[in-house]
């Protein structure tokens, strides 16, 4: 059964389209990629799948099920989680209270989950009673897809989570994505670092002016011409 | 002079803690709903006018009418929030301060129209205080100390060790990820005005125990309050604490120098200086 | 009512109407072109009006001055108080948020109300200011017409100006501050100072109406205000009319203004012992509408021109 199937879709922020007609679908288990020029509706087209875009056309699908006109609040309990690009964390508090935000709507016992993610990120666990707000750019990913986590999702969106960030924190946090993919986690994500990203994922899509252009698989695209002359410096 | 000044610390005190309970409900909004909420300081009035009706009315002693007026008030600002801020929320913080504007003079109307325009006290007569030394300390100035101590480490302990809590202080860090991460703004936001309604009756009741229950007394209140509320940095609850002490000492200090009259021009003061020299507040607020 | 009764009635009602559609416009400048929030309205109302008393009345023991000068030059040093006033206050917050405004208005209204109270030296404090002379009584003689001829031009003078104002370049950097601050500043214009601007000139046009307000009753004290009661009405006066439209703010002067006097006639029926609470019963009313008109037509009776329905 497809996890995530996004059809025809059409929509913006209430103001012009910036989608016009995508398609895109994950399946169970599933690392998606979405790459593309600036302005092509990336990031966009993921927060389509959660709810954060007005869809005038086309349909988003979650396990068969629509959810096109759910709520955000209502598709996280759905089983899909979302780590915004940027202010992906509560400031003002500690790891552990960021990461039990998480699992806000999770009315079982949390603790065995929250240990998974601290041995799964040690650095989170030794931090654990530090403020949010005072930890590096990279760390404070990870917190983002701990919190993320907390609600051991089906599907992971991700949106540029390497931006910003140092070369070594760039590998590192390729390196969680795919180990979390691994557990059986889809995951769909917008990414700027195209070759990386299409290196450790199973399928892409380049999206241009709000329209599919190309959808492959990883390696498939990362030998294609065209995308390695539009996208990957060559 | 020495014992001058400490008998005007103690004032300084209470009234402290009575704009420290204020200048909290005010930050909690302005952190959630990012808007000024001007009827508060008349959600005072309406609790210290709810508890005077059991106490004069039912012969409740005070202290047991507290908390009926505290449960009052708090549905009366979740009232007004549901039927007319709910409606205005998406509109924008302008039109929410603007509304609420109207509120406060409704309030006060409704105060005026049920308790009538008159000043009201909750006991007659003069209470015996204690002396040490030469301070004078008022029986009821004890209680508003001890009360505010006990509700501030309440809300302190709501808000670090409850999961509601916890979820105000997300929505108030980072609305849009609060969203995001499915905790449902509307209960949030509807708990928010029932914990700052119901510390604001407590707020109308002690300064009703200190002075007298008048319809504008809670208008009166609103611009200390919201100095107390700048001072500590807006939208923080903690910093609220060290802001109402603030304002306090100050107003009830600077009567050794200028016109009582002219308390709530110290409060503007300090409140003036800090936009100048440091507009986030004390504590780092959101601007 | 005889005929000459309702006249004479008609007359001060037109006058009462005629000074609060100039705090309208003030307020207009302020809110409806610029989106500031002055909740002290009746504060730079107040200068004003005993700006223009001290300048023209008699010389008093009682207060300082008076000065014994013209009308006119009572109502130009009633704007330039309440300019100076509204330098002062401006310069403190225009940098900030407009909440940061709102409260501070709150504070220099209630300021200037305090003082204009405590201060005997200045005001003469509660006993007030009386014998204030009607306009251009020593050439025109003091009928109750002539007031409200002077009130008539100078709300035309008032409109005259603000719309002029609102259609210049000047007006249109301000609207684009109120939709998009960045985007001014990104485009190199002084955000803050503009700003300025508006809210002075906003504030020299209370001013005049307190002038007015003055010479129209010929006796002025601190609770003759109603100081927030005022602030309240012109704020409702100007969102029913539909704030950023100069002829909005002129008629919901008018029309708000009727039906606040009309709920007086109403409640002087229920008879002298409900009067205060006729009196808080009028004022809820006017609360509630407040609340109906934010939420079901925000935009006002004239919304503001190209500007879409429900927008604001």
């Amino acid at each position: 059964m497809t996890l995530l199937a996004i059809e025809g879709l059409t929509g913006g922020y209430g103001g012009a389209d910036i989608l016009h007609g995508v398609d895109l679908r994950v399946e169970p288990g599933e690392m998606v990629v979405i790459i593309g020029p600036n302005g092509a509706g990336k990031s966009t087209l993921m927060k389509a799948a959660f709810g954060l875009v007005k869809i005038r056309e086309g349909a988003v699908l979650f396990e068969r099920r629509d959810i096109t006109a759910l709520r955000p609040d209502q598709i996280v309990r759905q089983g899909i989680s979302y780590v915004p690009q940027e202010q992906n964390v509560f400031p003002s508090m500690t790891v552990e209270e960021n990461l039990e935000m998480g699992a806000f709507i999770r009315n079982d016992d949390i603790r065995p989950q929250m240990d998974r993610i601290y041995t799964f990120f040690p650095r989170l666990a030794e931090r654990r009673d530090q403020v949010a707000g005072s930890m590096s750019g990279g760390e404070r990913q990870m917190l983002a897809m701990g919190r993320a986590l907390m609600l051991e999702p089906k599907l992971l969106l991700l949106d540029e989570p390497t931006a910003g960030l140092s070369p070594i924190f760039i590998d590192q946090t390729f390196e969680r994505i795919r180990k979390i993919n691994e557990a059986g986690i889809g995951i769909l994500m917008v990414e700027q670092n195209a070759k990386q990203a299409l290196a450790v994922c199973d399928r892409g899509y380049v999206l241009t002016m709000g329209r599919n252009r190309v959808d492959d698989t990883g390696p498939n695209l990362l030998a294609n011409k065209d995308v390695a002359e539009m996208f990957l410096g060559g | 002079m020495a014992t001058d000044l400490l008998q005007l610390a103690i004032y300084g005190v209470v009234s402290g803690s009575i704009l420290t309970l204020g200048a909290i409900g005010v930050s909690l909004i302005y952190g959630i709903l990012r808007f000024a909420h001007f009827a508060h300081g008349d959600l005072m009035a309406v609790g210290a006018y709810f508890a005077f009706s059991l106490v004069a009315g039912l012969g409740f002693p005070l202290w047991a009418s507290a908390p009926f007026a505290v449960a009052g008030t708090a549905l009366v600002a979740v009232a007004i929030d549901q039927t007319v801020y709910r409606r205005l929320r998406r509109v924008s913080p302008i039109i929410l301060l603007i509304s609420s504007f109207g509120i406060a003079i409704a309030l006060r109307s409704v105060v005026q129209l049920i308790w009538g325009p008159h000043n009201q006290v909750y006991a007659s007569g003069i209470q015996l205080p204690w002396r040490v030394g030469d301070i004078v300390i008022k029986p009821d100035h004890v209680w508003i100390v001890l009360g505010a101590i006990v509700l501030v480490t309440a809300l302190h302990l709501f808000l670090t060790r409850t999961k509601m809590g916890k979820a105000m202080r997300a929505m108030s860090d980072n609305m849009d990820l609060a969203l995001v991460s499915g905790i449902p703004s509307e209960r949030v936001i509807v708990v928010t005005w029932a914990v700052g309604g119901g510390m604001a009756a407590v707020a109308g009741i002690f300064l009703g125990m200190d002075t007298r229950l008048h319809p504008v007394m809670g208008w009166s209140l609103l611009l200390p309050v919201f100095a107390a509320a700048i001072l500590g940095g807006i939208g923080r609850p903690y910093g609220a604490i060290a802001g109402g002490m603030v304002i306090g000492l100050a107003m009830e200090m600077s009567t050794v120098v200028i016109d009582p009259t002219y308390k709530p021009a110290v409060a503007f003061a300090l409140m003036v200086l800090m936009l100048i020299v440091r507009p986030q507040g004390l504590f780092k607020g959101n601007p | 009512m005889e005929l000459g009764g309702l006249l004479t009635y008609g007359v001060f009602f037109l006058t009462q109407a005629g000074i609060y559609a100039v705090l309208a416009l003030g307020l207009n400048v302020q809110y409806g072109l610029t989106g500031q929030i002055n909740i002290g309205v009746a504060g730079f109302f107040a200068v004003g009006a005993y700006t223009s008393a001290i300048l023209t009345t008699a010389t008093s023991s009682a207060h300082l001055g008076g000065f014994d000068l013209p009308f006119l030059v009572g109502i130009a040093g009633a704007m330039a108080a309440s300019a100076i006033v509204a330098v002062g206050i401006g310069w403190v917050t225009m940098r900030l948020r407009s909440d940061y405004l709102a409260i501070a208005t709150i504070g220099i209204a209630e300021i200037i109300r305090l003082a204009f109270k405590n201060e005997e030296w200045l005001t003469n404090g509660v006993r007030g200011i009386p014998g204030i002379p009607r306009p251009f009584v020593e050439t025109l003689g003091a009928d109750p017409l002539i007031s409200l001829g002077v009130v008539l031009g100078f709300i035309l003078l008032g409109y005259w100006m603000v719309e002029r104002a609102r259609r210049s370049p000047w007006g249109r950097v301000l609207r684009a501050i109120r939709e998009n601050e960045d985007g001014v500043m990104a485009a190199g214009k002084n955000v803050a100072r503009f700003r300025l601007q508006a809210f002075v000139f906003g504030s020299s046009l209370m001013g005049m109406a307190g002038g007015l307000y003055a010479h129209f009753l010929g006796f002025i004290s601190p609770e003759a205000f109603m100081p927030l009661y005022g602030t309240f009405l012109v704020w409702v006066m100007l969102i029913a009319g539909g704030a950023g439209n100069n002829r909005g703010a002129v008629l919901g002067a008018f029309a708000i203004w009727m039906l606040w006097s009309a709920t007086d006639s109403l409640t002087r029926e229920l008879g002298a012992e409900y009067a205060t609470q006729a009196g808080a019963l009028r004022v809820l009313l006017i609360g509630v509408l407040l609340q109906v008109i934010l939420i079901a037509r925000p935009q006002g009776i004239l919304p503001e021109h190209g500007r879409r329905k429900g927008s604001r």
